[in-house]
């Protein structure tokens, strides 16, 4: 009863609180002093970069851990982990939206080599990479094997590439490009959006991946039916005539 | 588990020195490469030489997908697999047996092609002595992470299309540390930085595939 | 089985299906120890399917089944292709490698010593290829390099998949007193044929197959 609750209920508050980000984001919430409106991006950037990096692809990169592991090994574990990489996907290409959005008034340029944009960029070629590994692949236990160390692997890359990336910035022996200022004093109202924002993107997350779930349970079993019918088909071709 | 990565690691090489692919096909596309490297840059900055450690790695990552593509195929054809699926050799030892002797291969690849960068990039011979420790390790890196993508994308008709777009992510960071490490060699620097990205790439790897190999050949 | 031994294979219902397509569509079979089997039918029936099942090289979709004492469904494939011998139509070992090359990669595989690689290869008649890398060898004379790899392997349970194609009269002969000899010793074999075994020394069962079924049953 809780859960049936709790799942009728995700859609409606996650509108309410992306709603809520909006309008304080856009109307009540001043400007910054040094980025003026352009600040008001805060209120998406971090947090569709939170649900991007950790919560999609963590979903994905622990649900593949639980299928490979024996004792979770089931194609439920399959499922979540290839949702949650598609929803990650979206995330990340949000990400690097409000990024080079972001990044555009402040360096000149739509993209520039911030570690966390070049990071992100990869990632995001990880993640297609997931998708398109899994369409190669028909039979669905190889399939599930292989996206699950895939999504392993990427995992492990996840803090490799970023302080790779962030070193190559840090540490080049020449000028450095960025002059940036990211930090904001985040108090008060901007403080409640922030939250309010970073809550309402993560239930948005699993929000559309319940939905993706449910579509790929249908859509597994439209699959299933036409498997029946071929196979009675094939016992077909063997019946004495 | 190590007496079968030796036995798979000799295995290799034995039939690479036989079909010598390395010879004659990898090792020209790698020095074209590098020649079309210095077209690419124009005549005023082909021979400058602080591009060529980076585009000595851009030519060691392609130079990698193709010897990956190589070393899986050979264990592709489809009664090969079979049979040797039979014998029941321990993954772990497979993987590193295929790691080893891709590592081989490698080494003698990005010799000369350093040699080649030397030649035709201008970069200083000093310096590319100086990096070969890291270069030696970073090829090393690169041929556990080529093994481990390479038996990911499982030698099916979308293999040649889907192995770059797998392991160009992963090998990203190989590269930048690569290029530094490199670099810091020409220039006299020394950060431990790019050690540590290398190291700690070379080791995940080899845990991975060691961990996860024989889950991958389960087919 | 009439002599109380534990049938080697005991399928029930077996349905492979691969890439949606139904390989298997309910296989019901029991094959005793020591007895030559042959399965019999058209292109497309299922045969290499139903073989390939056994080997541990296709996974069962549903229904259940035994080969070799290890459970199907729930069982170790790779403990399973260690007890089984396969001989596709295909070649089955390195192409760049020789006869003597391949057959001492399977024994060290194996942990057997090489120097049992010699006998074999005069046995099967390729002692003067014994140094000929694979892939310049004749389709019969790779026909039985694979024997020869099986022989090094002794498994318990052989199965064989068209092994009469492309063999002329002496070929067939040949093969026909080595099947003889193998299920002498008491392992149990199974092979595939478009027809009925035509030979004058062995008196196998014959299955035939059509749909993915098994549809006769000749004693």
């Amino acid at each position: 009863m809780t859960k049936q609750l709790a799942q009728r209920l995700l859609g409606p508050v996650t509108l309410v609180l992306l709603a809520l980000t909006i309008w304080l984001g856009l109307w009540v919430t001043p400007p910054d002093k040094i980025q003026g409106q352009l600040a008001r991006l805060v209120y998406v950037h971090p947090s569709v970069a939170w649900v991007a990096l950790y919560v999609s692809f963590g979903t994905a990169t622990i649900a593949s851990a639980l299928y490979l592991w024996k004792r979770t090994r089931s194609m439920v574990m399959d499922r979540v982990a290839h949702c949650a990489m598609e929803v990650s996907v979206v995330f990340i290409a949000l990400t690097l939206t409000t990024g080079s959005i972001w990044g555009r008034p402040t360096w000149g340029v739509w993209w520039a080599w911030d570690a966390r944009l070049t990071s992100t960029a990869i990632l995001g070629v990880l993640a297609l990479g997931y998708l398109a590994l899994r369409r190669a692949n028909d039979d669905p236990t190889l399939r599930a094997r292989r996206s699950a160390v895939f999504a392993i692997l990427a995992a492990i890359n996840v803090p490799i590439i970023h302080f790779s990336v962030d070193w190559w910035k840090t540490l080049h022996q020449g000028a450095t490009v960025f002059t940036a200022n990211r930090t904001l004093l985040i108090h008060g109202i901007q403080a409640w959006t922030l939250l309010i924002s970073f809550v309402g993107f993560t239930l948005l997350f699993f929000w559309l991946l319940r939905a993706r779930y449910r579509l790929e349970v249908r859509r597994e079993s439209v699959a299933s039916a036409a498997l029946e019918e071929a196979l009675l088909a094939r016992q077909r071709e063997g019946a004495p005539t | 588990m190590i007496a079968t990565a030796l036995l798979v690691a000799a295995k290799d090489l034995r039939i690479e020195l036989r079909s010598r692919v390395l010879l004659w096909q990898v090792v020209p596309f790698g020095l074209m490469a590098l020649l079309l490297c210095g077209l690419a840059l124009g005549p005023a900055h082909a021979g400058n030489s602080s591009a060529g450690p980076g585009l000595y790695y851009l030519v060691i990552l392609l130079v990698v997908l193709l010897m990956v593509n190589r070393s899986q195929a050979i264990e592709r054809s489809p009664g090969t697999k079979s049979s040797v699926a039979t014998l029941g050799l321990d993954p772990a030892g497979v993987f590193l047996g295929k790691s080893l002797a891709l590592a081989v291969e490698l080494w003698v690849t990005g010799l000369v092609l350093l040699a080649g960068s030397v030649l035709v990039l201008h970069t200083a011979l000093h310096g590319a002595l100086v990096a070969l420790p890291s270069i030696v390790v970073t090829l090393g890196a690169l041929a556990g992470a080529g093994t481990l993508y390479g038996a990911l994308t499982g030698g099916g008709d979308t293999t040649a299309t889907l192995l770059p777009m797998l392991t160009l992510p992963a090998f990203a960071p190989l590269l930048i540390a690569g290029e530094r490490s490199f670099s810091d060699a020409l220039h006299g620097g020394g950060l431990w930085q790019w050690w540590v990205i290398v190291v700690v790439a070379l080791v995940a790897y080899l845990g991975v595939g060691i961990l996860l190999y024989g889950v991958l050949e389960e087919s | 089985m009439t002599n109380g031994a534990s049938p080697v294979v005991a399928l029930s219902g077996a349905v492979v299906i691969s890439s949606g397509f139904p390989l298997l569509s309910g296989v019901d079979l029991e094959v005793a120890p020591g007895t030559l089997t042959v399965l019999s039918g058209a292109n497309g029936a299922g045969k290499t399917s139903l073989l390939r099942l056994l080997a541990g090289l296709a996974a069962l979709t549903s229904g259940s089944g035994t080969v070799a004492g290890v459970d199907l469904a729930e069982g170790d494939l790779r403990q399973l292709r260690r007890r089984v011998g396969w001989l596709g139509h295909e070649g089955s070992f390195y192409d760049d490698l020789s006869v003597r090359e391949n057959l001492t990669f399977a024994a060290r595989a194996l942990g057997r010593p090489s120097d049992g690689v010699e006998p074999v290869v005069a046995r099967m008649g390729l002692e003067q290829r014994i140094n000929t890398p694979a892939k310049q060898l004749s389709a019969g004379q790779r026909r039985r390099l694979g024997l020869a790899w099986l022989l090094i392997r002794r498994p318990e349970l052989w199965l064989l998949d068209e092994p009469y194609a492309s063999l002329d009269d002496g070929g067939r002969i040949f093969f026909d007193a080595l099947l003889g000899d193998v299920v002498a010793s008491g392992a149990t074999v199974v092979v595939s044929a478009h027809d009925r075994l035509r030979s004058d020394t062995l008196t196998p069962r014959t299955i035939l197959m059509a749909g993915g079924r098994i549809v006769g049953d000749e004693r």
